[in-house]
């Protein structure tokens, strides 16, 4: 089972991999939404240190939310969705797998993108600790409640608009937490309660998103 | 031949979006039989086949596995039984020898030869061609290769004679007779006939629409379709 | 349980509660009313504005009831296969939302003489936004299907994973609205609010729950025969297939 649960993650990866792009298409996102800010409200560095944790957090949420929709679509329209769907391991593992395989090709790499934003944003240099366990802990909770929409709406009709209204309501504890955290360590202040709070919902969503993308995807197969 | 069947599937029925499209499906198979499916368009062999392999729930009916129902050990049918369905479930971007070696891995068959079974099906010489650049009946002979990868005992294949050329359906023959003889059992949801050892036959029809004229004018406690699943 | 999925028995149920929600949906919601507009003592801080109150209070109860109603309705369904339970479900989110958004707009009303603005990101209106939000996407997954009952599956599957969401998504909220803005907002629902303000008040809150349970038989009603309407026309195209495989 463990074996079948790594073949999965690598497959994943692999097909990432050789169909190219999808983190280096997230990343420019990313990067692309932080920049449009000093060009909104102007370079003072200071409004730009006020607003640069919640700019981070947001824009990196957007790149999740537009990767979200392929992560099941596509094995749906060739196929192998059939397959996975017929190993000989629950369902709700290979969800998990393909949650894991999407976050370490989004949600990795957008956190490791995040201290160069910082820089961009003029993050206070107490505040990149918190940004990066932040971003740890805030974006595999992402790519777990995005499983969910994305199994909600594979195979539906605009279902990419749809997943965003479905989602985005979902992510707004995240978004609360991980740019408090930012904040808190900027102005000095400990940031134990906010980590606490993300590996809370990291561990309560690694439970639950599974097993109701699971259900969902059987729809989908059904 | 006459050993106990191994699958069986007592008093099946399936809803589709709504409607019933079959019932009162029984099917039985022992160890080297073939079972064909045949109907007309819409009858509903793909959404028996699924049901077979417990993609869809059924809506009536049960189908069980050596004696136990299927969904009691979900993962130990799983590992004995392949599903080909209609589409190839192959990935365009990998080569033919890696989306078969996919398969074994995640099935957890080590060293079972991709390049034999492809040259089973008569492409040996393009395991290490990307599917992307081949030809639909190219395609469908990678997807059947898969059946050869990784041992299974039961095979499902749903419409597998699709875009194969004469030969192509000759050398399937051969692949399901030799299963068959390892006391393997295949049921084919197909149109056209299947060379080889002849097997059971299996023709799914619609229900009686009459059946249950009135129904809804005077009986609605009877049958509003509303109770699912009760 | 399976009692009450059947259709034929839910409408006869429906037909007998029917005159007695309306009835009393609307005298305590006419009762509420006048008491609370015409006769209710005015706020010493507020004046008149407090009179807002009386919609805006059981707007939000009710949007967070009919929400939770919604979410046992779908766990109801996805467990026992129950099919009014679906249509309960999907009947109660359109009203839900409407609670929702007059919550929204009184509150918005109340904000302008409170704080001088059309709105402020208090914690609870932030929350009742947020609400509305997954309100709306609830009503999209429905239409986003057309197999019903594969909707039906999917939105209680949502149904139930916003509810274990809201709870997270409420606090989360409370915590980051005490982090920008020191709680200075007057808290019209607690313990200590004046019983000549009460009394109006509970009459409008059962109003407003007679007045959902009203809107909600003639909506399920609705998708009953909506039901029925379905599986004749299937019934019919049926027929004429069989007859023309006959010829």
């Amino acid at each position: 089972m463990t074996h079948t649960f790594l073949m999965l993650i690598r497959r994943d990866l692999l097909l990432a991999h050789r169909q190219g792009g999808a983190s280096l298409l997230a990343i420019a996102f990313f990067v692309l939404v932080v920049s449009l800010f000093p060009l909104g409200v102007g370079p003072a560095p200071e409004m730009l240190e006020r607003i640069a944790a919640g700019t981070i957090w947001v824009a990196a949420l957007l790149s999740v939310l537009l990767s979200l929709d392929r992560m099941f679509q596509a094995d749906l329209e060739d196929g192998s969705l059939d397959q996975l769907a017929l190993l000989p391991i629950p369902l709700s593992l290979v969800v998990l797998a393909k949650a894991i395989a999407h976050w370490l090709t989004t949600g990795l790499p957008l956190t490791l993108t995040a201290p160069l934003l910082g820089l961009l944003m003029q993050l206070s240099p107490d505040a990149y600790g918190a940004l990066l366990i932040g971003m740890l802990l805030g974006t595999p909770t992402l790519s777990l409640i995005g499983a969910i929409g994305a199994a909600l709406t594979v195979g539906v009709r605009r279902g990419g608009v749809l997943l965003t209204l479905i989602v985005t309501p979902l992510y707004i504890p995240v978004l609360i937490f991980g740019v408090s955290a930012v904040e808190a360590a900027a102005q000095g202040f400990s940031t134990t309660a906010h980590v606490l709070f993300l590996s809370a919902m990291l561990s309560g969503t690694i439970v639950i998103a599974p097993i109701a993308a699971a259900w969902s995807l059987k729809l989908a197969l059904d | 031949m006459a050993e106990d069947p191994l699958l069986e599937g007592r008093s099946l029925a399936a809803l589709r979006g709504e409607r019933l499209i079959f019932t009162g499906i029984d099917v039985t198979l022992a160890p080297g039989e073939l079972l064909k499916l045949v109907g007309r368009n819409g009858a509903g062999k793909s959404t028996l086949m699924r049901m077979i392999a417990g993609l869809v729930t059924p809506f009536a009916g049960q189908v069980t596995w050596r004696g136990n129902p299927v969904g009691d050990d979900r993962d130990g049918f799983c590992a004995e039984m392949i599903y080909a369905g209609h589409q190839d479930g192959l990935k365009t971007a990998l080569t033919a020898a890696e989306n078969l070696a996919l398969f074994g891995r995640l099935r957890g068959a080590e060293s079972r030869s991709a390049d034999h079974a492809l040259a089973a099906f008569g492409i040996g010489d393009l395991s290490d061609l990307p599917v992307r650049f081949m030809s639909a009946g190219q395609r469908r002979r990678v997807s059947l290769a898969r059946l050869l990868v990784a041992p299974a005992r039961l095979w499902l294949l749903d419409e597998p004679l699709t875009a194969l050329d004469t030969g192509a359906i000759e050398q399937l023959g051969a692949v399901v007779d030799a299963h068959r003889t390892d006391g393997g059992m295949v049921i084919a949801a197909t149109h056209a006939d299947l060379p080889g050892r002849p097997g059971k036959v299996l023709e799914i029809v619609p229900p009686d629409p009459f059946d249950d004229d009135d129904a809804f004018e005077d009986e609605p406690d009877a049958s509003d379709g509303l109770e699912a699943g009760a | 349980m399976h009692r009450f999925a059947n259709p034929t028995r839910f409408l006869r149920l429906a037909a007998a509660v029917l005159p007695f929600s309306a009835a009393v949906a609307a005298l305590c919601l006419g009762a509420g009313l006048v008491w609370g507009l015409f006769f209710a003592p005015p706020d010493y801080q507020q004046g008149d504005t407090v009179r807002i109150m009386f919609i805006h209070v059981p707007a939000a109860m009710m949007a967070m009831g009919v929400y939770a109603g919604m979410a046992i309705s779908s766990a109801i369904a996805l467990i026992w296969r129950h099919a009014i339970a679906d249509l309960i479900a999907k009947a109660s989110a359109p009203i839900g939302a409407t609670f929702c958004f007059i919550c929204l707009l009184t509150g918005s009303l109340w904000g302008k003489p409170m704080w001088g603005t059309w709105w402020v990101w208090d914690a609870r209106l932030t929350s009742m936004l947020i609400m509305l939000f997954i309100y709306l996407g609830y009503m999209a997954l429905w239409q986003a299907f057309d197999d019903q009952t594969k909707a039906a599956r999917a939105a209680a599957i949502l149904a139930l994973v916003g509810a274990i969401n809201l709870p997270v998504i409420k606090f989360s909220v409370e915590w980051w609205n005490t982090l920008h803005q020191p709680a200075s907002l007057i808290t019209m629902d607690g313990p200590k609010i004046h019983s000549s303000l009460l009394w109006p008040l509970l009459l409008m809150i059962v109003g407003f729950g007679a007045y959902y349970l009203t809107v909600l038989i003639f909506r399920v009603r609705a998708e009953v025969h909506q039901r029925r309407t379905r599986m004749l026309r299937m019934a019919q195209a049926d027929r004429h297939a069989a007859m023309q495989a006959a010829e």
